[in-house]
């Protein structure tokens, strides 16, 4: 019977498509449920315990409640403010370099170095710092974890300000050069201003990831339970503090680093988010 | 394209001084990022020197890290069981990983309509925008006593009986162990395997696909005859970038290991320590020049495996990319 054995071979193919179909889904479906798990999670046992205190006074002593993490978000800023500053003028500069006039083999090279800085595991950061300015000149400080997260920042910046560049169009370029200008005119006053929005979200996107770097802060900052604004001397910051107060045996602390998560991913959310959204409008719209 | 950079080398060559300076000034710029991986090198093999000399490759295999010099116990470093640690929370990550992001990019990439597939994979893909201490927030107070209560002891109650895999989940469920490292290490690594096989999926030649369709494949047909043969080698491209994260991942995996150095016993539900989290939880303690110098050495380890598995993977991924552009033109 012929007719019936082809029958049933078509309704096998569909039945092994169709379950295919189903495990493919309820795969997608496991790993939007994990990122909704967690995130609700950090959610639900953060907002219990934010309040005004939480923002403004530092931590109490052991066993009392109440306070904050005022100095672990003042320490984060004020790490981040001096890393980007640290870390923009290489990135922003190297991506230049790359798109405006890289070539041959030492082009090749700063291209190599940056994707192999950019997925180098922070912890090795945190090492090299710890060994080369910790160890020998500042002691845990400020600025050392400054330095790891610009060293953190710089390829993420170069890599995002390198793809913003590729975008404009040589058109552009030489439309400016035909005019008489000296390429470095045109890259400064032609190329970058076209693209300085996508610039600015590629920082953003570095702020972001650097903003929950704890690794390499642990072994640079140190962390610090009071205010501190001297880069000289230990530094707290917001993923230090988390660490510090979940890994403590104190139900008050988990609290507080459950509500300092949440702090953190709602500054990392919006910083990433904004440049997911910035840079698709952007990319449309250039095309 | 080799029009243009004609363009741009010429420009770069006729214009006036000034123009030069810029190009050497950006070009220092940058050659600041290539003395800096050349410094990582260079300095972290300096200072763990003392350490490579005096230990060799007993670094490596040795079982023992004793740091505190007594009468009975001399100072020895052997990383074998951080190197253990490592070596099998990144398998349990992979092994978890893999299935779960290439199932999520087979469907946001080939069954889902466009309006369902896009929002699922940018909802996937934030979970790389989550701070890794947040993972580790998360794994301590709910994936550690969620595995201990129910995971664990299930599985020994369904792989107990069985000959080989009831070695795996031996002794008592801690909940603070290998396994639930390595389940952390499988939701961080998600999203990285995931973006870069839908790259991957996306690169496969439009006709081959349509061909299948139009002589009455079904969509599972297409994909497993005509996709999935294209893009494999991406896609263990993508695992091993994947691996390459899990192996350098710290602060997440520190908080739910258990960091304790107890003997290898082959068991997933023993408290243990990665390189990483080794390096993380003793760095304060190094007060002797060889501790130092064995902890710079761990980085140093760290450094150069995570990089090989990238370059790896790299070339694995841009192979799949070329052949994309060979085929187009």
């Amino acid at each position: 019977m012929p007719r019936v054995n082809e029958q049933g071979r078509f309704l096998r193919r569909r039945a092994a498509g169709l379950a295919s179909e189903i495990i493919a889904a309820l795969l997608a479906a496991l790993s939007v449920a994990v990122l909704f798990l967690i995130v609700g999670h950090i959610i639900v046992n953060g907002l219990g315990s934010l309040n005004a205190d939480f923002f403004t006074k530092i931590p109490k002593p052991y066993g009392e409640s109440g306070g904050g993490i005022a100095q672990a978000i003042m320490g984060t800023v004020i790490m981040l403010i001096v890393a980007a500053a640290i870390a923009i003028p290489f990135g922003v500069g190297t991506a230049i370099y790359i798109v405006e006039f890289g070539r041959g083999r030492f082009a090749d090279t700063v291209r190599f170095a940056v994707e192999l800085l950019a997925e180098l595991p922070s912890i090795v950061v945190g090492v090299f710092v710890w060994a080369l300015v910790v160890r020998n000149l500042t002691g845990y400080s400020g600025i050392a974890g400054s330095l790891a997260l610009a060293v953190i920042m710089i390829p993420i910046i170069a890599r995002s300000v390198e793809e913003i560049l590729r975008l404009v169009p040589d058109s552009l370029r030489e439309g400016a050069l035909a005019l008489g200008s000296p390429k470095w005119k045109v890259v400064i006053f032609v190329v970058i201003p076209t693209v300085l929005p996508g610039i600015l979200t590629g920082i953003m996107l570095a702020l972001a990831r650097a903003a929950g770097e704890t690794a390499p802060l642990l072994l640079t900052a140190l962390g610090n339970s009071f205010f501190n604004y001297d880069l000289r001397k230990p530094m707290a910051a917001m993923p230090l503090q988390i660490y510090t107060y979940a890994v403590s045996p104190y139900d008050d602390w988990h609290n507080k680093a459950w509500a300092s998560t949440l702090v953190l991913i709602a500054i990392v959310g919006i910083l990433s988010g904004a440049v997911k959204f910035a840079t698709r409008r952007w990319k449309h719209e250039s095309h | 394209m080799s029009r243009i950079i004609m363009l741009r080398q010429g420009a770069t060559k006729a214009a006036d001084p000034s123009d030069r300076r810029f190009a050497a000034f950006v070009a220092t710029m940058s050659a600041v990022v290539i003395l800096l991986v050349v410094g990582f090198i260079i300095l972290l093999a300096v200072d763990s020197w003392p350490s490579i000399r005096k230990f060799g490759g007993h670094f490596l295999t040795g079982s023992v890290w004793n740091p505190v010099e007594t009468e009975v116990n001399k100072v020895n470093f052997g990383a074998l069981p951080f190197i253990y640690g490592t070596i099998v929370t990144s398998i349990v990550a992979l092994i978890l990983a893999t299935p779960l992001a290439l199932g999520s990019a087979i469907f946001v990439s080939e069954y889902a309509p466009s309006w369902l597939g896009r929002p699922v994979a940018f909802i996937i893909e934030l979970l790389v925008a989550i701070p890794s201490v947040a993972y580790g927030i998360w794994g301590l107070f709910v994936l550690v006593p969620f595995m201990r209560g129910t995971i664990e002891p299930f599985l020994q109650n369904v792989l107990g009986h069985i000959p080989v895999l009831s070695a795996l989940v031996a002794g008592p469920p801690f909940g603070q162990d290998l396994l639930t490292g390595g389940v952390v290490l499988a939701i961080m690594i998600l999203p990285t395997i995931l973006s870069l096989s839908r790259e991957i999926i996306a690169q496969v030649p439009r006709l081959q696909k349509e061909g299948m369709l139009a002589l009455g494949a079904t969509k599972w047909e297409v994909l497993s005859q005509a996709v999935l043969p294209y893009a494999k080698g991406g896609i263990i491209g993508a695992a091993m970038l994947g691996l390459a994260r899990a192996i350098g991942e710290t602060m997440a995996v520190t908080m739910v290991i258990g960091n304790s150095s107890q003997k290898i016993t082959g068991s997933l539900f023993t408290p243990g320590y990665t390189i990483a989290s080794a390096i993380a939880n003793q760095f304060t303690e190094a007060d002797t020049q060889m501790y130092f110098s064995a902890i710079v050495e761990l980085g140093l380890v760290l450094l150069l495996v995570a990089s090989v598995f990238n370059v790896t993977s790299r070339l694995l991924v841009s192979r799949i990319m070329a052949r994309k552009e060979g085929a187009n033109a």
